[in-house]
């Protein structure tokens, strides 16, 4: 896997720039060496879904900083040896700052910074740190409990279709965190899930969306990459929420909000810190507050509906609002948080139970 | 819409891919050739019908340039393995990955843009019946197509001079040389075919499945379609029987899921190709009928002797 083909045309593109420019690049020449920051995804960058948003976060960074920073990227870069060989190339390239996007290269990031103690690593949705590895992750789970509120409302069946990828803490936190905010404003809100074990297939993600749609679900969401179900959605004439990215393009009369990856605020402090000479190994988790988790505008809904949404989102950001509130019971009834309490992130981050009212049995 | 009509109505598209695809491959190896490059062909079939009907604003365009681009990218194919006698595994594979990197080179500037549908075509007086009528009657063009196109291949190869004699260069290539058979021609007129068919399925994913261009958007559809040629014992409408089993599975698994059955999600992902392969193997469990079905010089470099 060679530095990708995009990489070539965009250094052909800049130089093309410069030269246009031509203005002042003289005094730039001598400056100080710029820090190289390399990224790896896990999907191809045009996948408009996770690696595209990653890939907004690094754009982000050169547009922020100029000319203190060079990035990269290596793309489709899958789980396990390949990545060890994408981390190492980065680092044999002098990149002092480096991205690893994907669950899935935990181990990698950790072994490859180990031989490298010069070098600062960041690992997306990881667990694992180390003097040289920092982690850091999105509270997605606080959009889900504005656009469950938004489904609550919205849904006159009272019934929403939901498609998700895999079992994992991530996915599971985001349903029971739907059904809480649509819970809310309807108490006999209900969901059905279908699990179409993938996190990216255009053609299983439609017809997960159909199924759903026929079977009676008024509301569409997804836990999926592509907007194939925003589409799908459009055609059919019900309502359905974005994901990763804005999609109101698929569905201009469907889209009522989107959950917005946006990783570019982290990136760009990340960056300066090292330049800065500040950077320490972190664990964030940063959601509306931190800017990091962002709404679509709020469209095709009543103002009232807006209103509510506008307000959750306010509440959740202020921290008046925890989505994960007490009382909360599980599917067996069981009270996992009381009256007047709020789930601890350790047990947000290891979920693997259903909240009451879940009409699915949690696959193993 | 009742429960039923819903649930064929889905069927359908969800097969359609994997029907064009398999039967253009089915050609080409009844022709003797192995192509492995179907995902690739697919993949840029689907890019370059998107990229014409997104500028042009017109679908058909779209479909025949699909069709072009599928039968264009399996030209190095054909030069290589025809003309070069280079190993057909190798190439094909070869194929399979330059196609979704091409694909990905074109469509680059066009992640994230709304396509074109392709406009369903609602057969006159047909699709007025009831329940028939959505069911069999009310789907885009490649939809009949991909029928039109298993009838049309199964009579040609059985039923006519030309299909005997692309029969007998992938059984027999020596023979059928010694005969005076031009067998380079033909099998370079069969991996066309075949690349059509491939870009048409692509076409079918990018302009009706899902109006859209994403890389990857295939995601194995190429594979599958490989597959079930093998598994239908390269007989066209055991090939329609096989990409439909696989749909039909596939949405009844999604149908059971919604309907909170509380089979493991995994099982019901894997059950399709469980289903088909099974099927496939009963269907073709007498030997000599699939002896007598495979082509015999498949994936064979013919070198003719001076």
């Amino acid at each position: 896997m060679s530095i990708n083909r995009r990489e070539t045309l965009k250094l052909a593109a800049a130089a093309g720039l410069a030269a246009g420019t031509g203005l002042g690049l003289s005094s730039r020449v001598f400056a100080a060496e710029p820090l190289k920051v390399g990224f790896i995804y896990v999907g191809p960058v045009g996948d408009h879904g996770w690696s595209y948003q990653h890939d907004q976060g690094r754009q982000a960074i050169e547009k922020a900083l100029g000319d203190k920073v060079k990035t990269s990227y290596l793309e489709k870069i899958p789980e396990g040896a390949d990545a060890e060989r994408a981390l190492e190339r980065l680092v044999r390239s002098g990149h002092k700052l480096i991205f690893a996007t994907s669950f899935g290269y935990m181990d990698t990031v950790l072994k490859v910074a180990r031989r490298h103690p010069d070098v600062f690593f960041e690992h997306a949705t990881g667990y694992k740190r180390a003097k040289n590895v920092s982690t850091y992750s999105s509270r997605f789970y606080e959009g889900r409990y504005i656009i469950g509120r938004i489904a609550g409302k919205m849904s006159k069946k009272g019934l929403a279709g939901y498609i998700a990828s895999f079992p994992i803490p991530e996915v599971i936190r985001g349903i029971n965190s739907f059904l809480l905010g649509a819970r809310s404003v309807n108490p006999d809100f209900r969901i059905k899930v279908i699990w179409v074990n993938t996190w990216y297939d255009p053609g299983k993600e439609s017809d997960a969306a159909k199924v759903l749609i026929s079977q009676g679900a008024d509301i569409i969401t997804q836990h999926t990459d592509s907007a194939a179900p925003m589409q799908v959605a459009e055609e059919k004439g019900v309502y359905a929420f974005g994901q990763a990215s804005d999609m109101i393009k698929f569905g201009p009369h469907a889209q009522l909000t989107a959950i917005i990856d946006n990783w570019a605020p982290y990136y760009i402090s990340r960056a300066k810190a090292v330049l800065e000479g500040t950077w320490k190994s972190t664990d964030t988790w940063g959601g509306l507050a931190a800017g990091m988790v962002k709404m679509a505008p709020y469209t095709n809904m009543p103002d009232d509906v807006k209103k509510m949404a506008m307000e959750t989102e306010e509440a959740i950001r202020s921290g008046k609002l925890h989505p994960f509130h007490g009382p909360i019971r599980d599917q067996q009834g069981k009270l996992r948080v009381k009256e007047g309490e709020v789930l601890s992130d350790k047990d947000l981050l290891g979920m693997n139970w259903y909240v009451e009212g879940v009409d699915d049995k949690l696959p193993k | 819409m009742n429960g039923l009509e819903a649930f064929l109505v889905t069927v359908i598209p969800a097969a359609t891919p994997l029907l064009l695809a398999a039967v253009g491959e089915l050609v080409v190896e009844r022709a003797g050739v192995l192509n492995l490059g179907v995902e690739g062909m697919m993949a840029t079939g689907a890019v370059c019908a998107f990229v014409v009907a997104h500028i042009s604003g017109n679908p058909w365009l779209g479909v025949l340039a699909g069709a072009l681009a599928g039968a264009l990218i399996s030209t190095p194919f054909a030069a290589l393995t025809q003309k070069l006698a280079a190993n057909q595994v190798a190439t094909g594979l070869a194929l399979a990955l330059f196609g979704l990197g091409v694909a990905g080179l074109i469509g680059e500037a066009y992640v994230g843009q709304p396509g074109v549908r392709l406009p369903a075509l609602n057969i006159p007086v047909l699709s007025a019946l009831p329940f028939l009528g959505p069911v069999l009657f009310s789907h885009d063009v490649l939809v009949y197509a991909s029928f039109v196109f298993t009838a049309l291949v199964s009579w040609f190869l059985f039923r006519t001079r030309a299909g005997l004699m692309l029969r007998a260069v992938g059984v027999n290539h020596d023979a059928a040389h010694a005969l005076g058979h031009p067998v380079v021609r033909i099998r370079v007129f069969a991996i066309l075919f075949g690349g059509a068919l491939a870009g048409l399925a692509g076409a079918h994913l990018s302009l009706a499945y899902t109006p859209q261009w994403v890389e990857n958007m295939t995601a194995g559809r190429g594979w599958i379609a490989l597959a079930l040629v093998v598994f239908a014992t390269w007989r066209p409408w055991r090939v329609l029987a096989g990409a439909y089993l696989f749909g039909t599975v596939w949405i009844l698994g999604l149908h059971l899921q919604a309907a909170g059955i509380g089979l493991p999600s995994q099982l019901l992902s894997a059950l399709p190709y469980l289903a088909t392969v099974v099927a496939l193997v009963i269907i073709s469990r007498n030997r000599v009928l699939t002896l007598t079905n495979t082509p015999a010089s498949l994936g064979k470099p013919f070198v003719p002797e001076r």
